[in-house]
């Protein structure tokens, strides 16, 4: 590592045992280095970051910590780890449990069935001894609820949260799961380090910053907490130093004062991330040509109602969809192709298009990037060819030969999707083995890859996207968004993107309509101030305010 | 005043109509029953005592079917391979002609070691069927009979010694058909039996069956019964919290196949015969059809909804004869009307649970 690469501020106090270390970690996987001579510690009370992009070597890194089965079938690792500054062997997942070392993962760990109580408390459930079970197994005893539910609210009320402990965990809104999550982990009574893997990556802005208090608050209860997360703003807000991965290698410690996000995200990628002006256009579009106009819709997706829209979409633009969760954005791109039950009137270019008719949608030429990648978006056991030509086959009988009468009959042409399959791969930079790859194996950004892939494949005249950029890593996100202005300002595609995130809206949208409580509040410019969006998305505007 | 009122009785309809929603299954399934009763024209004397019988006689096999649902292992047709571990020892006991109570409650003993080691293989090939667990389940059955046939019709009397010729076919292998279980006749049922208004009660079976259910409520509240729900919720999380999911998976199947083989040995002693190669093919079926018309779901049941199950799927199959009799006019419809009820339920209560899950 070159000197001048590596800001050290603060440095390790060798005086005083961190409650965590990790000393000279090398691992590789079968002859391919993953991890190069990382140090890491984390000090009580402190709330450490870890970043980097996706293969830095993170995960590797903490299923070290955690002894996964995956690191001793490959050959074990090199280096030391101490707790409390002494050396210690974690050859499973319930030694670092015993240690103290807790971990909340970033796929809920949560039974949808039990009540929240019963979730913080599993497999550690408190019972008492009776007769059967002296005589045959403690297994036998009796579950003591009444003291598993006093557990469970004082470990609610150590993060400050207001969720009723008796309910199912199966209603709870995301955020509140993540913090059941949390409440399981500090009811460990011996827990002094808690590792946080991609925690906000499933919650929305505003969940996100309720999280990042109460991980202070646990940070300031003398917690040591690693914090391994995508989202550099809320990195830079909540952590008190920052460990940089690149390449299994430790490329930059920097700690709280004066990092800007753009420092950190240059150091992980490795490479100056600029925005370049977005390429112009040969004529802007205005509402003289409008492709796309929906008069009252209402969608019924459950947690994101739709109310009522009216929305005109210029030809040729790209259109963001803004607001909170939970206001419907969402809703719009999937009533608009039928996945929920829908109501009102959507027009393109003029003609009527059938509702709750994904088939029509898909036939008017219309594209979809679901917010659910895994669930709706892709076939995961298929191939990333068969993926990219499923749709167009089904709605569009393309790459289908044979000639027959009906045409449930043809069969695929393997040629001509193999050859569509390499264009889109060479074309959107899909990162893999070869077509025949099943997207199951493939990382998440290459995933989204793969299902623009398939939308780029229908040549659709519109191009919903929503959330593309979710859980996946910076470069790749900002690659999901080139590839989004490419399509709209090469192919003249319409894009509607729907996303959480602001920043990215703001990037590459002409426009940016914001939803609030399943309605249209306004359309703002990208250039409006943080004010005016910040307002709006609370269902208000700037005049409004004013006039009280 | 008027527009409360109205909300108010436009709240309780939506309640109603979601209470509806929820017990489609034995709502239909009652109101068939009380329909087939009705036409039937049976004697009720006759029909509540034939109920209570029934009840008495097959509880037992229902209820060895709750734990593996809700350790997630579906609805468990592999209880068949209890059955016939019972069947087994009630085969011993009436050869080595042990009478009696003293005989059932043997034969009771003799079957556990059997269903113990059955179960547990069970439970070893349904941990290799993750995900297919009841189809799993229905094959080991088929295949379990098999072996249980060539035993009995020919390893018995060659390779096992065994001499007795009330049992025995003619030619000394194998055992015959039906086998007159004179020991172990209602030696249950008779143990305490009380007669009110005409209507006989085994009270010594059904207190069995009554102590069953409360060993499972029990059971369920227990640690390990915490585990198996953990696991029949969603594996990986169960097996990330440090549960061993393979075990209490085998552990769920041991004890419904013991279950089982009590059951059947109920069910046996009320019935007095074996018919050595019948008896225990239908069981699974029967008990699951029962099962799924109380309410219950290859993913959930209860106590009270295994009791409801096989008060309806017995009354309907008590009557469906005399009702088909009654409509169509001839007796031979009888009997396919009990096989048509049987399988015509499953299908039905899948489908209408199907539908449900889709709303």
């Amino acid at each position: 590592m070159q000197p001048g690469n590596c800001l050290y501020v603060g440095g390790i106090r060798d005086t005083v045992a961190h409650v965590l270390e990790m000393r000279g970690i090398n691992k590789s996987f079968f002859g391919t280095t993953v991890l190069k001579d990382v140090d890491l510690a984390v000090d009580a009370g402190e709330i450490h970051a870890l970043v980097g992009e996706n293969g830095a070597g993170k995960s590797t890194l903490m299923n070290i910590l955690f002894g996964m089965p995956v690191i001793h079938n490959t050959g074990g690792y090199e280096g030391q780890i101490l707790v409390d500054g002494e050396q210690v062997e974690i050859p499973s997942p319930g030694v670092a449990m015993q240690l103290g070392i807790g971990m909340v993962h970033q796929e809920f760990m949560l039974m949808p069935g039990f009540t929240v109580t019963e979730n913080i408390k599993l497999n550690r459930e408190i019972s008492r001894p009776n007769l059967l079970s002296r005589i045959i197994s403690d297994k036998l005893e009796l579950l003591d609820v009444s003291q598993m539910g006093k557990d469970s609210r004082q470990a609610l009320d150590k993060l400050g949260v207001d969720i009723d402990h008796w309910l199912p965990v199966a209603g709870l809104p995301v955020g509140y799961m993540q913090f059941v999550e949390i409440a399981r982990e500090i009811d460990k009574s011996q827990v002094k380090a808690l590792v946080f893997d991609e925690p906000t990556a499933v919650l929305t802005e505003s969940e996100a910053e309720l999280f990042l208090g109460a991980v202070q608050r646990l940070s300031e209860a003398g917690l040591a907490i690693l914090f391994i997360s995508h989202r550099l703003a809320e990195v830079v807000a909540v952590a008190h130093r920052i460990t940089v991965l690149r390449d299994g290698e430790v490329v930059g410690r920097l700690s709280q004062n004066g990092v800007k996000v753009e420092r950190i995200a240059e150091m992980m990628v490795g490479r100056q991330i600029k925005r370049p002006a977005l390429p112009p256009r040969t004529s802007e579009p205005s509402d003289d040509d409008i492709i796309l106009e929906t008069k009252n819709l209402e969608v019924q997706m459950p947690g994101e109602r739709l109310k009522g829209l009216n929305l005109a979409v210029r030809r040729g633009e790209i259109l963001g969809l803004g607001g909170l969760a939970g206001h419907g954005k969402v809703a719009v791109a999937n009533g608009i192709m039928g996945l929920y039950p829908a109501s009102g009137s959507v027009r393109i270019e003029g003609r009527e298009l059938p509702l709750n008719d994904p088939a029509a949608a898909l036939q008017s030429r219309l594209a979809f990037v679901s917010e659910d990648r895994r669930g709706t978006g892709l076939l995961l056991d298929e191939s990333i060819e068969d993926n990219i030509a499923f749709t167009s086959m089904q709605s569009q009988n393309r790459f289908l030969k044979g000639s027959v009468p009906w045409q449930g009959l043809r069969v695929r042409d393997g040629e001509a999707i193999r050859k569509q399959a390499l264009k889109t791969i060479e074309e959107l930079d899909i990162r893999c083995t070869g077509p025949e790859q099943p997207v199951r194996r493939l990382s998440g950004g290459n995933q989204q890859k793969v299902c623009l892939a398939r939308a780029l494949t229908l040549s659709p005249r519109i191009l919903f996207a929503s959330e593309p950029t979710r859980g996946i890593d910076v470069g790749a996100k900002s690659l999901v968004l080139d590839l989004l202005v490419k399509f709209n300002r090469e192919l003249g595609m319409t894009v509607v993107l729907t996303s959480s995130e602001l920043a990215e809206l703001r990037m590459i949208c002409d426009r940016i309509a914001i939803i609030y409580q399943g309605r249209l509040v306004g359309i703002l410019t990208p250039d409006d101030s943080d004010v005016e969006f910040g307002l709006m998305m609370a269902g208000g505007r700037v005049s409004e305010v004013g006039v009280g | 005043m008027n527009t409360q009122t109205s909300a108010v009785s436009a709240n309780m309809s939506a309640g109603l109509m979601s209470i509806v929603k929820k017990n489609a299954v034995p709502i239909l399934f009652a109101i068939l029953s009380i329909l087939s009763v009705v036409v039937a024209k049976m004697n009720p004397l006759f029909l509540v005592n034939e109920i209570i019988t029934r009840l008495a006689r097959n509880a037992f096999l229902v209820l060895a079917l709750l734990i593996p649902v809700s350790a997630g292992l579906g609805l468990n047709f592999a209880i068949v391979v209890g059955a016939m571990a019972g069947q087994v020892a009630v085969i011993a006991i009436t050869h080595w002609k042990i009478e009696g109570l003293l005989g059932f409650f043997l034969a009771m003993l003799g079957s556990v070691p059997l269903a113990v080691i059955m179960g547990y293989l069970v439970g070893q090939v349904m941990n290799r069927a993750k995900g297919r667990e009841m189809i799993t389940s229905m094959v080991l059955g088929f295949f379990a009979n098999g072996i249980y046939q060539l035993v009995f019709l020919f390893l018995v009397g060659t390779v096992i010694p065994m001499k007795n010729r009330s049992m025995m076919l003619p030619d000394g292998v194998g055992i015959r058909n039906t086998v007159d279980l004179f020991g172990i006749s209602r030696a249950l049922d008779n143990l305490w039996r009380i007669n009110v208004a005409g209507i006989r009660i085994p009270l010594a079976s059904l207190l069995l069956v009554v102590l069953l259910c409360i060993a499972l409520h029990y059971f369920m509240q227990t640690r390990l019964g915490q585990q198996m729900r953990a696991v029949g919720q969603d594996i990986n999380i169960a097996a990330v919290a440090g549960i061993n999911v393979d075990r209490t998976r085998v552990i769920a199947m041991i004890l419904s196949t013991v279950l089982a083989a009590w059951g059947q040995l109920i069910f046996l002693q009320n019935i007095s015969t074996l018919n050595t190669y019948n008896s225990h093919e239908q069981v699974g079926t029967f008990a699951i059809a029962a099962l799924l018309v109380g309410g219950a779901t290859a993913r959930r049941a209860t106590i009270w909804q295994a009791l409801l199950g096989v008060l309806l799927f017995h009354t309907l199959f008590v009557v469906s004869p005399s009702a088909g009799q009654a409509i169509i006019g001839i007796p031979q419809i009888g009997e396919y009307f009990r096989v048509f009820v049987a399988y015509g339920v499953i299908g039905v209560a899948l489908a209408l649970h199907a539908w449900q899950a889709r709303e």
